[in-house]
């Protein structure tokens, strides 16, 4: 029988501490919907959670996404830049809120 | 970016299955989720539409967030039986460093801080050391049933299948407390598990129970769920039980005990995970708490899981309802239901009890008047005089959600 050494030696290496309980988890599916400033939220927002984190919460105006994109840089260092900050807010109220009322 | 990479990697089907045939071939083990085909739900709120998926060691679960892993249980698991299944049972991370690969027999649990003998502890020195004791209880998440809430609020929109019940088996948390020996003046005990945040700025998930709590007998340093190990998302070696408190306080993978004589102050401790400072820990929609308390224990809850809205039922046909109610663990004492939108309410029959901190069932036979659609609800009492609200409270976290629930049938 015929086996590729570089297999055994994987093999061996995956089931080599007899105590170890592994998982694979699946990977991510969702993306963020395209529009303007969307390059922000794959910059700033997807290296600590995926897109559905944004995509599930509830149609809510620019303030809420404004104090989120706040939440996410001061508090959980969310690493986007200053002036990028108003473009995000934009991004996630125009994709995924509700515009504000017209005065 | 390195993470993406590894998503990517992770997706390549010869790679997966190659993991799968390596990890079938050795001593460790190693499980890769179950590929389904795509399914979704959508939740009876704005924005509700989830993925349906098979991560690992679990049945197909509703998805919050892919990343980290946030796994709802589809309603219909309630009505399967009292105890959640542990591939049903409701997953929730923080922060998406989980751990995925834990050698069980390496695990060590560390109790330091304000104690006089700090100890370090397998899962076996647990099991040999400290007598086993079990306990039925309830998992709910802060946050169960979030989407619900009106005005809608932010975070993790969840329908109610952020709960569980299962029976828990470990060690009182008391007895291994007591072991290390508290020092004098010691106020609380900092609670961290395996998971870790991805960037050094965002903070670890940590928690802190007062002492006084945390040395009451009730709580387990748990290494088993419903008779088997638990399953890697839940906790796996080892997870802390707090009956009838909410799940945030239930640490995972729980791997550091610190004893500590202040307050802990940490992000999740507050300003996170924490309800308006009144009997309620509710205020009037849309306004801001004066004052906010860390979340404690669960509210009295009923539903009904035996029918659902698109339930077959004709009028002069009898049928058994059930369904489940729970509290933090005073004790249930009636159920009523109502079949005119809460106008007149009959007691319905308790099933047996399987612990105080347990989903207890209960089942009433009923028979539909004539054709028409009707609004069924359940409502529930305590030992200690507590009931569900008939009109929805409402806090600025979405927590503590308790209402009276309703399903709308059409008798046909």
């Amino acid at each position: 029988m015929k086996i590729t050494p570089i297999l055994l030696i994987l093999a061996a290496t995956v089931a080599a501490r007899a105590g170890e309980t592994s998982i694979v988890l699946p990977g991510e599916t969702a993306t963020f919907k395209t529009g303007r400033g969307v390059e922000l939220a794959q910059a700033n927002c997807v290296m600590c959670h995926s897109a559905e984190y944004i995509s599930t919460q509830p149609p809510m105006p620019r303030k809420f996404w404004e104090a989120e994109v706040k939440k996410m840089k001061e508090k959980f260092g969310a690493p986007a830049p200053e002036e990028a900050m108003a473009a995000l807010a934009d991004y996630l109220t125009a994709t995924y809120g509700v515009p504000d009322a017209k005065p | 970016m390195p993470g993406i990479q590894l998503t990517l990697m992770l997706q390549h089907p010869s790679r997966r299955q190659f993991l799968r045939s390596a990890a079938l071939a050795g001593a460790g083990s190693l499980i890769a989720g179950r590929v389904f085909a795509q399914e979704t739900v959508t939740l009876p709120f704005a924005h509700g539409e989830r993925q349906v998926v098979a991560f690992p060691q679990k049945r197909p679960l509703i998805v919050l967030t892919t990343r980290p892993p946030q796994l709802e249980t589809p309603f219909a698991v309630f009505n399967d039986g009292l105890i959640t299944p542990n591939d049903a049972f409701f997953v929730r991370y923080h922060n998406a460093n989980v751990p995925t690969s834990i050698d069980g027999d390496a695990f060590r649990i560390e109790v330091k801080g304000a104690v006089k003998t700090p100890l370090s502890l397998s899962v076996a020195d647990l099991k040999k050391q400290f007598e086993p004791v079990e306990v039925v209880a309830v998992n709910q998440c802060s946050g169960n049933s979030r989407g619900f809430s009106q005005p809608r609020v932010g975070g993790g929109q969840l329908g109610h299948g952020a709960m569980g019940n299962a029976r828990w088996r470990g060690v009182r948390l008391k007895d291994v407390l007591e072991k290390a020996g508290i020092q004098a003046g010691a106020k609380q005990v900092v609670c961290n598990g395996l998971d870790n945040a991805v960037t050094p700025q965002t903070p670890d998930f940590i928690k802190a129970l007062d002492l006084d709590h945390a040395l009451d007998g009730e709580m387990l340093l748990a290494f088993e769920m419903n008779g088997a190990e638990l399953p890697m998302l839940n906790g796996y070696p080892l997870r802390l039980v707090v009956p009838g408190y909410f799940g945030t306080y239930w640490v995972k993978h729980i791997n550091e005990l610190t004893v500590v004589g202040e307050t802990f102050d940490g992000f999740y401790m507050n300003p996170a995970y924490r309800v308006p400072d009144n009997a309620s820990g509710c205020i009037e929609p849309g306004t801001k708490p004066a004052s906010t308390v860390p979340i404690s224990r669960f509210k009295i809850r009923s539903f009904i899981t035996s029918l659902a809205e698109a339930a077959p039922l004709a009028p002069g046909k009898p049928v058994a309802v059930r369904g489940i109610a729970f509290d933090s663990g005073q004790g249930i004492t009636e159920v009523h239901f109502s079949d005119d939108g809460g106008k007149t309410w009959q007691p319905a029959e308790l099933g047996k009890e399987l612990g105080k901190y347990s989903f207890r069932e209960w089942t009433i036979a009923w028979t539909p008047k004539q054709a028409g659609a009707v609004e069924l609800k359940s409502r529930a009492f305590n030992r200690i005089g507590e009931t569900q609200p008939l009109e929805a409270l409402w806090n600025p976290s979405g927590y503590l959600r308790n209402v009276v629930e309703s399903v709308k049938v059409t008798i046909s």
